[in-house]
């Protein structure tokens, strides 16, 4: 389509766009890049001095960093499956014939709309040591923690809060997913005699495939980024003993409290590789899968 | 066979709705109990009160933290509308060098984590003089590369004849987009409303680095300094924290069907 003045017009259109890429988003990624390669501090940015690779090799001897990056792939290894399953149960469910569809779909997508904040000081409270949950685990005979202060449990305490406050949003994509799969296939496998196993193994299920992958991306790259619920359980140390302490966390952590924005950039970056790598990675098997 | 199918069936939706309501059920009950009343389990219907309440937004400024909420989230949602939608129609209808090239950029930077440009944006803000104020909260995200993508989506799956029959009817480019596309969009701006007002309302690692002082916390970050260093009892912290789910709360069983309709549209890539 073609118009007098149309140049001029998609220039007016995108200048908004492209200047605040440019600002905010292009020109920082490369002064990150530079800050990455030096030793860099907020407090003294024009004494910054050429570290080479050091801070990305400092990375990999680093302990606590190590660590960040353990709890941070146990948490995602952990929530991503529970959280996909759970949510594409949910979708089922939700979309077969029962009673109350509405009104399940509503209650399920509430803590989607929560703040992580505001789901995380709940959680504490339910889950403190006298509080609702050891009260009942109690009543039952089973054995109580003091969830967010245990070594052991601290970190799935957070990953159960997470797969909580975000099957929702996974559920309702689902869900419009299994909208888009065409009756006519259920309804052939009918004929064939299928029984409902058959029908999700071979038709809900592969038809999917798409959004799975999709979800399977989001949820991946939003685990790789947890912040909010670590740091506000942890009052913003990420204890226990660093047992909350995620990669974005620590990064926050070395560039706002230590001051070591060289080292914390560099942590930014492996952080960028690690999530395209797993992107890519996922891109490859789901194309080989489905051709 | 059937029915012992269909009860486990709602077993499993009952106890799933039960597990996602109990957290906000006991939070709102505590919130409303007496501080002497606050560890029993049971209490007398009559003795619940706002109290808490009233207590919380009278020493600590939550007014304050809502408004500024509001303006920020709001602000953000509709530069994102105006600007991502302005691109996305120009990246799908408009002809012009450099086109391409932008939609790929556009797409390259989907990609990157926002903590990459965390640091260097921060100083930047820092240097401008922006730390703490409306505008260091505000500007740097006044557009977004998947707002960007997702409207382009939108305007590409569209019939392009309706605008063409309005170009030989001699209307301009920007009476096309304003009388034509954008009434079309609708679906589209109401989901990208949603996701964007949703994680700004919601949004805690930027403000939290940016306000620095109690009067320029947005409702997060007020909660989260809150929690922490004022409030000694959990009946008036979770007073606090329903404070700032209620209303959001509301707004989404108000608005359900687009919430869940938005959400589910930022899937369909």
């Amino acid at each position: 389509m073609r118009n007098r003045g149309d140049l001029a017009t998609g220039y007016l259109f995108v200048l908004p766009v492209v200047v605040s890429l440019a600002v905010f988003l292009i020109g920082p990624i490369f002064y990150a890049l530079y800050i990455s390669f030096h030793h860099f501090s907020f407090l003294a940015p024009d004494h910054a001095t050429w570290a080479g690779l050091g801070n990305y090799t400092k990375l990999f001897h680093d302990p606590r960093f190590l660590r960040a990056l353990g709890n941070t792939s146990l948490y995602s290894l952990g929530v991503v499956p529970i959280q996909i399953a759970i949510a594409l149960m949910l979708a089922l469910i939700v979309d077969s014939k029962i009673k109350g569809k509405t009104f399940f779909r509503v209650v399920y997508f509430l803590p989607t709309v929560t703040s992580t904040v505001a789901v995380s000081v709940m959680f504490m409270y339910l889950f403190k040591n006298d509080g609702l949950v050891n009260l009942l685990l109690g009543k039952l005979g089973i054995p109580t923690f003091d969830w967010f202060n245990s070594l052991t449990f601290a970190l799935p305490s957070v990953m159960g809060m997470a797969i909580w406050t975000t099957v929702g949003q996974f559920m309702v994509i689902y869900l419009a997913g299994l909208q888009d799969i065409p009756q006519e296939l259920y309804e052939a496998a009918e004929v064939d005699g299928a029984t409902p196993w058959q029908r999700l193994r071979f038709i809900t299920w592969p038809m999917l495939k798409p959004t799975t992958f999709f979800i399977l991306i989001m949820s991946i790259i939003g685990c790789f980024q947890v912040f909010d619920q670590m740091y506000v359980v942890s009052k913003g140390e990420g204890g226990p003993q660093d047992r909350t302490l995620s990669v974005v966390f620590y990064l926050y952590r070395s560039a706002f409290k230590d001051f070591d924005m060289g080292y914390a950039s560099a942590m930014a970056f492996v952080l960028f590789l690690i999530i395209l790598i797993l992107t890519v990675i996922q891109r490859k098997f789901f194309q080989e899968e489905t051709h | 066979m059937k029915k012992l199918w269909r009860t486990l069936f709602y077993c499993v939706v009952i106890g799933y709705a039960v597990l996602t309501l109990i957290p906000f059920a006991w939070s709102i009950l505590t919130s409303m109990k007496s501080t002497p009343d606050m560890d029993k389990f049971w209490v007398p219907l009559s003795s619940l009160t706002l109290d808490n309440y009233t207590y919380i937004v009278t020493k600590f400024p939550f007014f304050r933290w809502l408004l500024n909420s509001v303006i920020v989230a709001g602000s953000v949602t509709i530069g994102n509308l105006l600007f991502n939608t302005l691109a996305g129609y120009a990246l799908a209808r408009i002809k012009f060098p450099g086109r391409g090239l932008l939609f790929y950029i556009v797409l390259a930077v989907m990609m990157v984590p926002g903590q990459v440009v965390m640091i260097p944006v921060y100083i930047m803000l820092a240097n401008w003089g922006w730390i703490n104020t409306y505008q260091g909260f505000i500007l740097p995200f006044l557009t977004s590369s998947f707002g960007i993508f997702m409207m382009r989506q939108f305007f590409l799956a569209l019939p392009v004849d309706l605008e063409e029959a309005a170009l030989i009817d001699g209307l301009s480019r920007w009476g096309i987009f304003f009388r034509i596309a954008l009434p079309l969009a609708k679906p589209a701006l109401a989901a990208q409303t949603i996701f964007m007002f949703l994680g700004n309302w919601n949004s805690f690692m930027w403000p939290s680095l940016l306000a620095s002082s109690d009067d320029m916390f947005t409702l997060p970050v007020g909660l989260n300094s809150f929690h922490w260093q004022y409030v000694a009892y959990w009946n008036q912290d979770l007073a606090g924290t329903m404070f700032m789910t209620i209303p959001m709360l509301i707004v989404f069983l108000i608005f359900q069907k687009w919430f869940i309709k938005g959400i589910a549209t930022s899937g369909l890539k």
